[in-house]
């Protein structure tokens, strides 16, 4: 049966789990804090920042970090409802 | 749909590609209902923008594993199957 990639239960692996805590970066609280305004405001809601999370690229998810998987679906489901246009915070960065 | 305690359930196995939360590793297993969590909002509509109704019971379900261990999932009713 096909899973996606974060389905991840009883998958077979000899990879070490990572137990060490790290302190929060300041851009990983402001992303706490953007996704719980966007769902205050109706913007968006669990199920969807679960589904954008759940439909990365296998290689993205695997290199990503908890709140950069926040990051890529707030931005996926921004471009969804046109909020936002593709490439949009790309090109904000890079001025 | 409203399922007793103690009833013997099996996990669906149906393809479903879409959105849903059921895990991959509880699918085509056996189960036995523990408690009604009561009826919930559909993550599967509201994972597209809709408003998740009707809503749909949610339920504690235990599985037997090797070794006399338990897992304890919550399944939503519609993938949960009669089972002997």
């Amino acid at each position: 049966m096909e899973r996606a990639v974060h389905d991840r239960g009883g998958w077979p692996t000899d990879a070490p789990i990572d137990r060490t805590e790290h302190e929060l970066a300041d851009w990983e609280i402001l992303m706490d804090a953007i996704e719980n305004a966007l769902e205050d405001r109706g913007v968006m809601n669990t199920d969807q920042m679960r589904r954008g999370i759940e439909s990365m690229p296998l290689d993205q998810y695997e290199r990503a970090s908890y709140y950069e998987r926040w990051l890529f679906t707030t931005e996926a489901n921004l471009i969804d409802q046109g909020i936002l246009a593709p490439g949009e915070i790309d090109d904000r960065v890079a001025r | 749909m409203s399922l007793p305690l103690g009833t013997t359930v099996r996990v669906s196995r149906r393809r479903h590609d879409r959105h849903h939360r059921t895990p991959g590793y509880l699918k085509g297993r056996r189960g036995r209902i523990e408690r009604a969590h009561g009826r919930f909002l559909d993550p599967e509509t509201r994972a597209y923008g809709g408003d998740g109704l009707p809503e749909l019971e949610l339920y504690l379900v235990s599985f037997d594993l090797p070794g006399g261990d338990q897992l304890l999932a919550d399944v939503f009713e519609h993938w949960l199957e009669a089972a002997e």
